[in-house]
């Protein structure tokens, strides 16, 4: 074996042992990254009963759309429709959209009124890992109603690109 | 001075229902990100937004910090008649901006 060999067997070990180290240690702060991102049923439960109180949510009439399939939960787009007449005695007073599985479950609350036209809202949102989506919406007669969907996202948010 | 972008049509027939879009250039720090060291940063988001068509309530948002980054919306109203929209957004660290747009309804 030559020198030249030598030295660079040698800078290739101490590549390798310094790669180990280094996996070593992201893997557990990996793994309590993804930890985190479990589905806290009692928060969203919270969150809900703290718009809807005892009240029952029903399936139907809000028709909530998001592209089943993210690239990146940084932005995904979001619109909410209500099936509703919007007069001044039938109208949408709030739509509320949580995600279960972000570190906090609410993403935006609205409020309208018969002067809306049309209930129908569109945003962007911030998704930490693939969850469920759910809208909800109170109308003027007292009753709530609810939409879910499920977004797949590939790279989530919050958590990746520490600055 | 953040930047602000509204789209609302200049003219419209009264009773028609218009679109209404705003779009303003914010960070929306979430609080749940850290540095590279540790730290966490902390939060800096737009919590209220409102929109008013000559003095009245029309639309308010409550916005969390799963709102992206640059808080687009897009709502709806009737055009009842010629005046103006004011929108309102205001956040974190004393962060308040008003813009005003105005409409002619025929």
């Amino acid at each position: 074996m030559t020198d030249t060999k030598r030295l660079y067997r040698a800078n290739r070990r101490q590549v390798l042992a310094g790669a180990t180290v280094l996996a070593g240690l992201g893997l557990p702060a990996l793994q309590t990254a993804r930890a985190q991102l479990q589905a806290n049923p009692a928060a969203l439960a919270l969150a809900i009963r703290k718009v809807a109180g005892d009240a029952e949510v029903k399936t139907g009439r809000v028709k909530l759309d998001v592209p089943p399939l993210s690239e990146n939960g940084n932005s995904v787009a979001l619109t909410v429709t209500v099936d509703s007449a919007m007069t001044p005695t039938d109208y949408v007073k709030s739509i509320h959209v949580f995600a279960e599985k972000n570190p906090q479950s609410n993403v935006i609350s609205v409020q309208l009124g018969p002067r809306a036209g049309q209930p129908t809202i569109q945003t962007r949102m911030r998704l930490a890992d693939t969850q469920d989506i759910i809208a909800i919406a109170e109308l003027s007669d007292g009753t709530f109603w609810r939409d879910v969907r499920s977004v797949v996202v590939t790279l989530g948010a919050c958590l990746e690109d520490p600055v | 001075m953040a930047r602000a972008l509204i789209n609302v049509p200049a003219k419209a027939k009264r009773g028609e229902v218009i679109a209404i879009k705003t779009l303003i250039s914010h960070v929306m720090e979430s609080g749940f990100r850290h540095t590279s060291v540790g730290a966490r940063i902390p939060r800096d988001i737009i919590d209220t937004f409102v929109c008013t068509y000559n003095g009245e309530e029309i639309f308010r948002a409550a916005l969390h910090p799963a709102i992206a980054a640059n808080p687009f919306i897009t709502f709806h109203t009737v055009a009842a008649e010629s005046g103006t929209f004011t929108f309102q957004w205001t956040g974190d660290g004393g962060f308040s901006q008003t813009e005003t747009a105005s409409i002619v309804v025929e």
